[in-house]
This record gives C-alpha cells, structure tokens and sequence, in this order.
C-alpha cells in the first residue's frame, strides 16, 4: 500500500489541469492507493447503492477539503487530526440525516456505511496530505478529482457485480430472462473478487504499457 | 432459535457475520497487518482490546446521549471515545511489552480509523443490546477479527515461498484470498442469521 499522495505537490499555486485529473486516473483512490476499502466493497451489491455511496463520500470530501483548506493557518499543529475528524464528523452527521429525509429505503440499503464515511481513510488522507497544506482553489479542484475517481471506481464495481449477480443494470433486465444469475456475486465473496479482478487487469495493462528494454531488464534479473 | 440470547450473539459476531470477511468492515489493518503471523497476532489482540473498551464506553455515553435527547452528537462522541480508548491501549502496550510496541508502530494509532470499531458501536446502539449482550457482541467481533487476520497472515506466509506470475503478486492476489476466506466463511451462515 504505497502513500503516494503528497509527494507530487508543484510547488507553485497554480490550478492546472492535473491538479483535477490526479484523482481520477493517475491516484486513483480505489485502484491505485487502495483507501477507502471497506464501503467500496459493502455497498456496491447494486449501481443504485454505488451512486448514492459515491456521490455522499465526494460531497463530505468536497466539504471538509474546503473548510480545512480554510481553517489551515487556524488550528494548532498538535490538535489537527482531532479537528479534521470533527469537521468530517460534522458533514457525515449532515448527509445521514439528509438522505434519511430523502429516502428512507436508500437509506436502509446502505445501513450503517453512510456514518462510517467517518473512518474512510481517503478523507482524512486528503485533508492531512493535501488540504491543510493548500489554497482553497486548488484543495477544491483536487478534491473534486477525487471525488469523481472515487465515484467512478465504486460504479466500476457495482456494475460488473449487478450485471453478474441479477443480471440487470440500475434495476432494468440487460441480459434476458435466460441468463442464470450468479448469485455469489452479490454475496461478501464476489465483492473481494471483483474488486481483486480490476485490480489484476490494472496490473496486466501496465505490464505491456512498459518499454521492451525495461521488461528485458526485469526478465534478466529473475 | 432466538436472537438475542448471549451464546447466538458471540457466535454470530465472530463466524456467521465475522465483521471482516462478511461485514468489509476493517479491511485496512487486515490487508496492511497481515503479512506476518507474529504481528498479526497482536494486532488482533489489541483491536479486540479496544472494542471491548470503546463498547462498554459507547454503551454508557449512549444513555447520556438519550437522557439529554442530544443523540446527533453520537458519531462525534463515539470517535472521540474510540481514540481515547486506542491511546489507553497505546501507553498500557508501551508500559509492558516495549517490543510489541515497535513492531506494531504506525497501524496501533491507526486503529483509530478502523471502522470495525465505530461500526460495532453503532450497531450495538442500533439493536439496542443491553450492557451484558454488548460485551459478548464486542468479544465475539474482536475474535472473529483475529481468526480472520490470522488466517489471512498464515496463507500469505505460504505463499511468499511460491512462484507466482508478476501482476498477481500484491494487492489482488490480497483480495483474491480474502474473497476464498470470505467464501468459506459461509459455510458458517447455517449458526443462524
């Protein structure tokens, strides 16, 4: 598990387009930095959840990115994490309630891991390495990258595990009424090989994207 | 067979809905800790520590919270509990076994952003367990992460000794294991859930 994230701060303050993109391929924070782990795998049983999950992770993201952003000049050193995880706190308090209000089948669905949003080490890996360190614009925009990335990662997952597990994607039947469903997709085990397949695909792409003369070096080391 | 006797809570908690392999819940340290049976040992240890600690703690603070109809503080309240909790478990560990502490190093304080624990108070806090039946639900959570964590540590010190093709060494072969534990774990879902 390699904490990359930090490292590859330009030191000016400009907002380049990187800054937003980071989040979504490059550091992707499900594929590449692994954070994030345990909603990614319990929710994404359908697309529907995937969303919803993906979409209230970003926004206390967003939020708690600009008011540390904000606030970073303000609190001590030696108390920064207990403040960071008041404010996320405070924001995960505020899309419970509110998809309570909203829906309240959604928000059976999803269970205990809207609260949980709290301890999802993405948030405060952003807030400690990058927001409070930061202008706003640019902890905004970076953000928001993550966000996405983030969303996306869960909709990859939630995808394949519907499509497989019901045979249906967003509740409407994809692929006829002939198809027998595997139902272990939807069970604890087929999150894990789901997520564990992306992850070998990651790994095969990469390995033929790398030059011939590295991969002969490598050959000739083993 | 009824649900809320004390023998089908721990045994519930530890195999049939073991909070890593059916709940997802702390896949951090069980991804991060288990590369080595000697400090995964440990880790489970001190994990099962802290949710014993932080349940009974969360069980007391939860009355206050009712009695002062002030329950939208709960989240904020149990991470405060649960960090003090791991610094209590930090400093008793660095008093009496120096060596453990070290080995251990930066995933003991991070045992703080373990949801397994916020995820046991608020479920016990859900099913309004009475103080008896959230101790056993918190022994039972806390062995059933070390049995997983341990399994885990065993099958990866294995398979370090073997050859396996490059892009699967690291974190999907992780999953891919986890995902054969989680499908034998299963089999215990006949206790009754």
């Amino acid at each position: 598990m390699n904490h990359k994230a930090g490292s590859d701060i330009n030191p000016d303050n400009r907002v380049t387009l990187d800054t937003f993109v980071q989040g979504i391929w490059r550091d992707n924070p499900v594929f590449v930095m692994l954070l994030g782990m345990c909603p990614v795998l319990a929710v994404t049983n359908s697309v529907i959840n995937a969303i919803a999950m993906g979409l209230s992770t970003s926004f206390v993201l967003l939020a708690s990115s600009t008011l540390v952003s904000l606030m970073r000049n303000l609190i001590p050193r030696q108390v920064r994490i207990a403040s960071y995880i008041i404010i996320i706190a405070t924001f995960v308090t505020m899309v419970d309630y509110a998809i309570q209000a909203i829906s309240l089948d959604l928000y059976n669905a999803l269970g205990a891991f809207i609260q949980l949003i709290v301890v999802n080490c993405m948030i405060l890996g952003r807030a400690e390495a990058y927001a409070s360190r930061q202008p706003l614009a640019k902890s905004v925009v970076n953000a928001a990258g993550m966000g996405i990335g983030f969303t996306l990662a869960l909709l990859c997952i939630g995808g394949v595990r519907e499509l497989l597990g019901n045979g249906s994607l967003l509740g409407y039947p994809v692929l006829g009424a002939n198809f027998e469903p595997w139902i272990i997709m939807l069970l604890p085990p087929g999150g894990f090989f789901v997520l564990g397949g992306w992850l070998l695909l990651f790994a095969w792409w990469r390995e033929r994207r790398q030059p011939d003369s590295t991969r002969a070096e490598v050959v000739h080391e083993h | 067979m009824s649900t809320d006797t004390l023998s089908f809570i721990f045994f519930n908690a530890m195999l049939a809905n073991n909070f890593v392999l059916s709940l997802f819940l702390g896949l951090c340290p069980f991804l991060g800790v288990s590369g080595k049976l000697n400090t995964a040992m440990p880790m489970g240890l001190a994990t099962t520590l802290v949710m014993l600690v932080s349940s009974v703690c969360a069980y007391v603070i939860n009355l206050m919270l009712v009695a002062f109809d002030i329950e939208f503080l709960r989240l904020i309240c149990y991470i405060a509990v649960i960090a003090s909790a791991v610094q209590l478990v930090e400093m008793s560990m660095k008093k009496m076994s120096p060596a453990l502490f070290r080995a251990l190093g930066i995933f003991l304080p991070l045992i703080t952003t373990n949801c397994a624990i916020l995820g046991l108070a608020l479920f016990q806090t859900n099913r309004e367990y009475n103080f008896t039946q959230s101790l056993v639900y918190s022994i039972g959570a806390g062995l059933g992460f070390t049995l997983a964590i341990l399994l885990m540590a065993g099958l990866r010190e294995r398979l370090d000794l073997s050859s396996l093709p490059k892009i699967t060494q690291g974190a999907a072969l992780s999953l891919m294991l986890a995902g054969m534990l989680s499908l034998s774990f299963m089999g215990f879902a006949g206790l009754g859930s």
